[in-house]
Formats: C-alpha cells, structure tokens, sequence
C-alpha cells in the first residue's frame, strides 16, 4: 500500500495548519489540492460576496459524495484531483521573449489558418504592443455595448458589479448538483465570463472572447453565464481557431444560457487545445457541461467545430421549457491520432410546440474514438414537439472508431421523432473523380470533408467558418489511410 | 451494488428454486451460482435495464412444481407440424405430437447424454447477466435440436411453452444445432393458461454451421399478469444466414434478448420485430448484432404500436470490430403513439471500428398521419376502420418479411382481432 486517501487528508491538513489560507491571500498561487480552505482561499481571492462563498461550499459538499462518472466511451487515467493547484493568479509576463522563440509548428499551423500577424503574436502571447492595441479596440467596443445596455465582462467583474444579475441566474441552468463535473466547477471556477442582453436589444456585433479584456489566466475551471433578457438577440463566440497549448491537462468549463421570452441565443465554438502528440501522450481533458434554457418562443442554437483535446466530453443541451421554443445542434467533431471523443447534445422538450434539430458529424482519424451520444427527450406535456436528427460518421482509416448512442424518449402521442445516422467512408469514386480533375489527393480529401460538414459550417459566422473549414483540413492533415 | 441493511432479493428468489439436473457442463452451473451470490436483480441504474424495471418479477415468491397432469386445451400455431409442448418448462409428452424428420433430433434436453450438451452454456453470457446466470443454474427443462448437415427440413417443427399457475417461475432452456448446409424454420410460441404473475425465463442458444440457413418465428401471446424474459444467443459461421422474426402480441413485461455473433465472412442476418401494446404492457426488444468478420450483411426491422399506458423499448446495438470490413448494416425502428400515456424509449446504437463498412440506423417515433386518415375517411371509411387500416399497414412491413404461413395467419388474426377495419 503506497500513499492512501486518509494520510493525503492528512498531510492536507497540516499543510493547511502550516501555512493558513488567511495569511496567504497575497501569494499568486493556492497550495496544490482541494478542500474547503483553497475554496476560500480562491474566493477570498476574488473578494466574492458571502453568498457565492457559501454557494462554492455547497457544491463542494456535493461534489465529495460524488463519483467520476465512467459511462462515456472514453479510457483515460482519471486526473488526481487532489494533484491540481486551483488557482493562480494571471501571469503578467508575457510567454515568449520574442517572435522568434515561439514554436516554429505552431507559427506555421497559424500561418496555413491565415490568421493575421498582429493575431498571431497577441495568441501566442508575444507581443505586448499588440496586446495593448487590442485592449483598446475591445475598450471601443465596450463602449458601443455599454451604450445599449450591454454587459459584456469577466465573471468576476460581474460578480462584483451586477451581483444581482449573477445570483438571479448562475446555476438555473446547470445546479451544482447537475454532475461530477459541474459540481467541481461550481466549487472551485476561478472566471470566465459574463454576458447580458437588456429587454429588446439585438447586439450589433458578434461577442467573442476575442474582444475580452482580461482573458489570459481564466484557468481550467471556467464558467460563463449568458443572459438574453425578453426579445434579445446575441451571437456568442467561444475558443479560436489557433491551436491553444495549456499546460494544465484538465478542463472542467461550465456554460450556462438563458433565453427568455422571444430571445434568441446562438453560441459558436470553436474548440482547438492540445490532443496531446502523435503517439497519444499528453493533451487536455475537456470535461464541459454547456446547457442553455429556452424560455417561451425562444431559441437557442449551438454550434461546434471540435478538433482539439485528448479527451473530450461534452453534451451541449437545450431545455425547451417554454411553449414553441426552439433548440439547435450543429456539430462537427474531428478525432485523430488518440484522440478520443464522447460528445452530442440533449434536447428536453418540456414546452408545446416545442422543435429542435441536431445535426451531428463526426469524422476519425489515425487511432482516435469519436462517439456521438445524444438523447431527446419529449415530456408528456410536450404537445406537437418535433425533433430531427442527423448523424453521420466519416472514418478515415480502419484503425478508428465511430460511433452512435442516441437515447430517443417519447411520452407524447403528437410529437415526431426522426432519427437517422450513417457511417461510410469517403467513396473511392469520389477520391477518383477528384484525381481525374487534376485535383491531388490530400486535397481532394479536404475538399470532400468540407462538403460533408458543409450544413455545420454553413451555421458559424463568416470569419469563423473561413478558417474552421481550414482547420479541419489540418486537423486531418497526413491522416489519409 | 448491494447494502448489507436490505434483503438479497435475488438470494430469496433462487433458493425457491430447484436446481437444475441437466447434464451439461458443471462448470457453467459453477460459473453461474457464482455471479448469482454475487448480484442482485438489476435495476434501472443499470445500463441494460434502464428503461425496464423488474420488480415485479423479483417480487414474485416462486412456486416450482416438477410435474404437470392437468389437461390443457391446445395451443398451436402451425397445424400438422411436429409439436414439442413444454408446461413451465417442464415437458409435456402427453401433449406433444408428430412423426420423426429424417436428419433431425428433437428431444427434451431432460433426455439428452452429456455428450450431447457439451456446448450448452458457450453461448450465453454469464458474466454481469441475472437471468442468464439463473437460468444456467436452475433450468428444468427444453428443447434441444439438432438438424444433421445437407438436410433440408420441410416438415414444420414448433415449439410451445405455456405458462400456469400462480407465481410461477419457470427457467427453460433451449439448445438449437444446424450443421453444415441445412436448412430449417423452428417456429416458438410463448402461451400463458390461467397463469397469473407468472415468470418465464428463456435462454436458447443457436449456433448456425457454413451454408446453414435457419429461420426462428417467436411468437409471445401470454396473457396479461405475466413475464417473459427471453434470451437467443447466436453464432453464425461463414455462409451461413439467420434470420428471426419476433412477435410480441400480448404479456405484461416482456425483455428480448438478441446477441448475434456474426464469426463467419459471408453471412446474412435477419432480424425482423413487431409489438402491439395496449393497457399496461412494457416491451423491451435488445439486440445485439456483433460483426466479428468481413463481407457480412445485416438488416434489422423492428416496429411497433403503442396504446394505453403501454411503454415500448428497443435497444439494438450494431458492433462492427476491427478488420470486419464490408460489412452492410442497417438497423430501423419505427413506432407509433396511440394514446397520450403510452411513451416508448428508442435507442439505436452503431459501435463501429473498421472503416470500410455501410452503416445506418434509423429511428422514428409519430402518430398516424391524420392526413392519411382523412384520405381514407373521404373515401367511405370509419374514423376507427381508417386508423386500424394504417396500423395493418404500418406493421404490415414486418409481416411482409415472415415466410411461414402459419405464423402469418396467426398474427393477422390477431392483428384483425384488434386493429380490424372493413369497407
């Protein structure tokens, strides 16, 4: 028997003694672990109100008697929990002396994007004029939003100027007590972001955390809230196309939306972390919940582009509560190498004439899993709800898998449920027609991919769907069995 | 998962029961009273039984007798053919007729040598499965067939089990052999006679030899008040077709089983499912098609009709593994809602890892169309005939696929008997 629970609980404990969370709230950095004192430690930090402490706690006694859950078509070695430091303060310095010292392959990765210079060094870290200059164009466009009511800040910022607004909303959508993962979340996320749309606005521009002023530093644990208040419109974008190294391994993120009446919320992400090397090692465990809630003729739709991650598990869901909602799921998730993937959507139709639609593809590669896991869900007062689904799966090589678990639950005698799911790969027919043209394979490959996840790629805004559709070809790059 | 404060209902359960005397393997009894000590009767926190709950069942206090004289009235399906009649799993040579086929061997498994069983037991999973395991353990009796290579059987062979008494447990257990090049078509029908809260626990076991082509019809009619719980597991070889048409028409919680392991390149899988529920009943059809080798075919149809409070299940799962390349799977599950109570639960799932393969799944879950209706009702028909006339046609897409007349004119008559329209 090596180190057991009881003596790291222990050892904690004295480590607690030893240095007290009290004295050390001016350290950047909480001791490695987790109980109750780095969750004060952490709050106390963010100079949180006593209520969202107590809210932390709450989840923490949660998450104690819960277990990690196993159901997903995922192996990975579970992450130690009590190995993590939950918090650090942002890094002010910056990541690279100069241009020249970041990592040539993902200079080169950025360039084939065609993301532009000036992006490329504020992503990666480089340059702090360009961070400056995009602190003020972001402070431009802060003014613009403010000027119609906008909130758009960090979650901590939130917290401390619209606490009203943060504890009317934060966790309606996703309790603490929803899963392992949120829970964890809920006690310990450190930012994140803050999103409110008053009655009636429809936000001129694309929200993206592009723009965010304090980004860097928001950690594993992120957590963000987007209200759309009645009648309000926002298109929300998430991640970017450039390849994000992180050195911390486990993400645990929590999304939560809220439509109200006749609002509309349309969320795009773009998801690229670090899937770890050709042989499977390293990458970040993505373990998110995103959920939005649907008041009366609202809609929410999420979109996705998933290349990155070792491991992902991620459901993004729509409650139809209210009458006539509308909840959509367009999805394209791409496995290479080892990567493996556990993802799909929930749709509760709780509302009459309630409508979803969930379009799903997934493509693997090299030796990776991809499964699409997903359940629909109409409640007996659910009167002409409507569902449409589609999934399809691409294999690329015959060392992967792809796979398709919908969960279809029906209590309703009006309602239409349409499932349909295929698997293939691409066509021999299609590669030679493409060849015959004078078109080179790897091409023709990329070419054939992007017309396959066109009806996903169609749904993201202009700028994101340019270089989505590049990125699936480098994600797929040499993956050609 | 099991707390030391309640009961082992299952440890309860099975020490009613009387262990079996067949002569297979003692292993397999070994291997089964083990899982058995060692579980508890599922719950819907289980993955398998997620939608189905088995309470009921367990609350059963068991009645097991060895020996069954009454007379009962008799049950058929197909006329004239060689009836093999098992009363909770106990067999019933008074009530069983017919000639000898030549190249095939029917007999109870109660009169079979050792030699005989050898391979009971290889097929179904003991491991983590209840009812497996306590029909391993405690299977009175029932069929064991063994059709020689090159015959082709044209005589109609069915067998029949009936369900009496009250709190009945039975645990029957079947073995099905077709050796090289045969062909058969078995058909098994599920009856219940003044049976209440009655259990049936089915395992057969089919194995499918190169070029050998099998058709199982099942049929459960059991009156309302009983369980079923029936498990096939079957392994094909290269060439060979299988092909199963399920037919649930009556019983109050009734659990399909289907494992099908494909080992063989080259083999053809059928299988076809209809279920018409009304009042309280639940359904469950699992299936399980698992392609282990290449150039296979599979096509699975399953639909059914809802009424009442009635709850429908389908979980069928398609695994193709690494290497079994061109391989066509289909797999379709359709159902109808006829009353606001009723629900169904649909799970369609495709586990793929070989990249060269067709496969797709489709699930719906509607009412009538009240268009179609309409049409109809223009055209002289009762609202009532109008509908029963769509459901006929909506199940009719299964029925099309049953080859033996018997068992189609077995079913239409009831189908007409509930869902009957006229001009």
């Amino acid at each position: 028997m090596g180190y057991t629970e009881n003596e790291l609980a222990k050892d904690l404990e004295n480590q607690e003694y030893k240095f007290g969370f009290v004295t050390d709230i001016e350290s950047d950095k909480a001791p490695i672990g987790l109980n109750e004192n780095i969750i004060r430690f952490i709050s106390a930090k963010k100079n949180e109100p006593e209520w969202l402490l107590e809210h932390r706690l709450e989840a923490f006694e949660v998450w104690k008697t819960m277990t990690e859950p196993e159901w997903a078509h995922v192996h990975y070695t579970k992450p130690d929990f009590q190995a993590i430091t939950y918090y650090s303060a942002p890094k002010q310095t910056k990541k690279y002396e100069s241009w020249d010292d970041v990592d040539p392959e993902m200079k080169a990765t950025m360039a084939k994007l065609g993301i532009s210079m000036e992006e490329q060094q504020r992503l990666t870290g480089v340059a702090v004029d360009f961070v400056m200059d995009s602190v003020s164009v972001a402070t431009s466009f802060k003014a613009k939003l403010a000027e119609l009511g906008i909130i758009f800040c960090s979650f901590s910022e939130a917290v401390q100027e619209h606490p009203e607004l943060v504890k009317k909303h934060m966790g309606t959508v996703v309790p603490t007590t929803d899963n392992f993962y949120a829970a964890l979340n809920s006690a310990v996320f450190t930012d994140g972001s803050f999103c409110y749309i008053p009655k009636g606005v429809r936000c001129p521009m694309e929200l993206s955390t592009y723009f965010r002023i304090n980004e860097g530093g928001t950690g594993q644990f992120e957590r963000t809230l987007v209200v759309a208040d009645e009648g309000a419109y926002v298109s929300y974008l998430e991640g970017c196309t450039a390849p994000q190294r992180d050195e911390n391994q486990l993400h645990a993120a929590v999304v939560e939306l809220i439509a109200l009446e006749n609002a509309e919320i349309k969320y795009s992400t773009v998801q690229n972390w670090y899937p770890g090397d050709k042989n499977g090692l390293g990458g970040v465990f993505n373990f998110v919940t995103k959920r939005g809630m649907c008041e009366r003729n609202a809609k929410i739709s999420w979109t996705q582009v998933e290349t990155g991650s070792a491991v992902t598990w991620k459901y993004p869901s729509c409650i139809l509560k209210g009458d006539n909602s509308i909840g959509e799921f367009y999805s394209v998730a791409v496995t290479n190498n080892y990567q493996q993937a556990d993802t799909g959507t929930k749709m509760i139709h709780l509302g009459k004439n309630t409508k979803s639609t969930i379009i799903s593809k997934g493509i693997s590669a090299g030796f990776s899993q991809n499964s699409y896991r997903g359940l629909v869900q109409i409640h007996k007062n659910a009167t002409n709800a409507r569902n449409f689904s589609q999934c399809d799966s691409l294999l690329m090589t015959d060392t992967c898998g792809a796979h398709t678990f919908p969960y279809i639950e029906c209590k309703n005698s009006t309602s239409k449920i349409e499932h349909e799911a295929t698997t293939s790969k691409i066509g021999e027919d299609q590669i030679f027609y493409c060849l015959q043209r004078g078109i080179s394979e790897e091409k023709a490959i990329s070419l054939i991919v992007n017309g396959y996840c066109k009806e996903v790629l169609n749904q993201l805004p202009m700028e994101f769907a340019v270089e989505a559709q590049k990125l699936l070809a480098i994600s797929l790059e040499g993956s050609v069995g | 998962m099991s707390t030391t404060l309640s009961i082992n209902k299952l440890a309860k359960f099975t020490t009613a029961l009387t262990p079996t005397s067949l002569t297979f393997s003692q292993d397999v009894i070994k291997d089964a009273l083990a899982q058995l000590s060692s579980s508890e009767f599922p719950t819907t926190r289980n993955e398998q039984w997620k939608y189905t709950r088995v309470g009921k069942i367990a609350a059963i206090e068991p009645q097991v007798k060895t020996e069954y004289t009454r007379k009962l009235p008799k049950y058929s399906i197909a006329e004239n053919a060689v009836t093999f009649v098992f009363e909770n799993g106990i067999f019933r040579s008074d009530l069983s007729y017919g000639e000898v086929i030549n190249g095939v061997t029917i007999k109870p498994l109660t009169a079979c040598t050792a030699a005989e069983l050898v391979s009971v037991g290889k097929l179904a999973k003991i491991e983590g499965d209840v009812f497996n395991s306590m029909n391993s353990a405690y299977a009175s009796d029932g069929i064991y067939i063994h059709i020689a290579s090159n015959t082709i059987v044209q005589k109609k062979i069915q067998i029949i089990q009936i369900l009496t008494g009250n709190q009945t447990v039975a645990n029957t257990r079947n073995y099905l052999f077709c050796d090289k090049f045969s062909k058969a078509e078995i058909i098994f029908g599920a009856f219940s006679h003044d049976a209440t809260n009655s259990f049936n626990n089915v395992v057969t076991e089919i194995l499918v030899e190169e070029n050998a082509d099998l058709t199982i019809d099942k049929i459960q009619y059991e009156e309302a008040g009983n369980y079923t719980i029936a498990t096939e597991n079957v392994q094909q070889a290269k060439d060979s077709t299988f092909t199963i048409n399920t037919l649930t028409l009556n019983g109050t919680i009734v659990r399909n089983n289907l494992t099908i392991n494909v080992a063989g390149t080259n083999c053809t899988t059928n299988l076809n499912g209809a279920y018409l529920l009304k009042e309280n009943q639940h359904v469950d059809n699992h299936t399980v098609v698992d392609h282990l080798t290449p150039h296979c075919n599979s096509n699975e149809l399953y639909k059914g009709v809802i009424d009442d409070k009635a709850t429908a299940v389908f979980n069928g799962k398609v695994f193709v593994r690494k290497d079994a390349q061109k391989i066509n799977a289909f797999q379709s599950n359709g159902n109808v809602l006829l009353s606001d109570n009723a629900s169904v639960n649909s799970k369609p799932e495709l586990e793929i890892y070989a990249d060269d393969v067709k496969c797709s799944h489709g699930s719906t879950t509607g009412q009538l169309d009240e268009e179609a209706v309409f049409y109809l009702r223009a055209r002289g028909l009762s609202e009532k005939s109008a509908r029963h006339l769509m459901v006929s046609a909506f199940i009719g897409d299964v029925l099309e696929k049953i080859e033996s007349e018997d068992v189609l004119a077995f079913t239409q008559k009831i189908l007409q008997e509930r869902f009957g329209w006229e001009f």
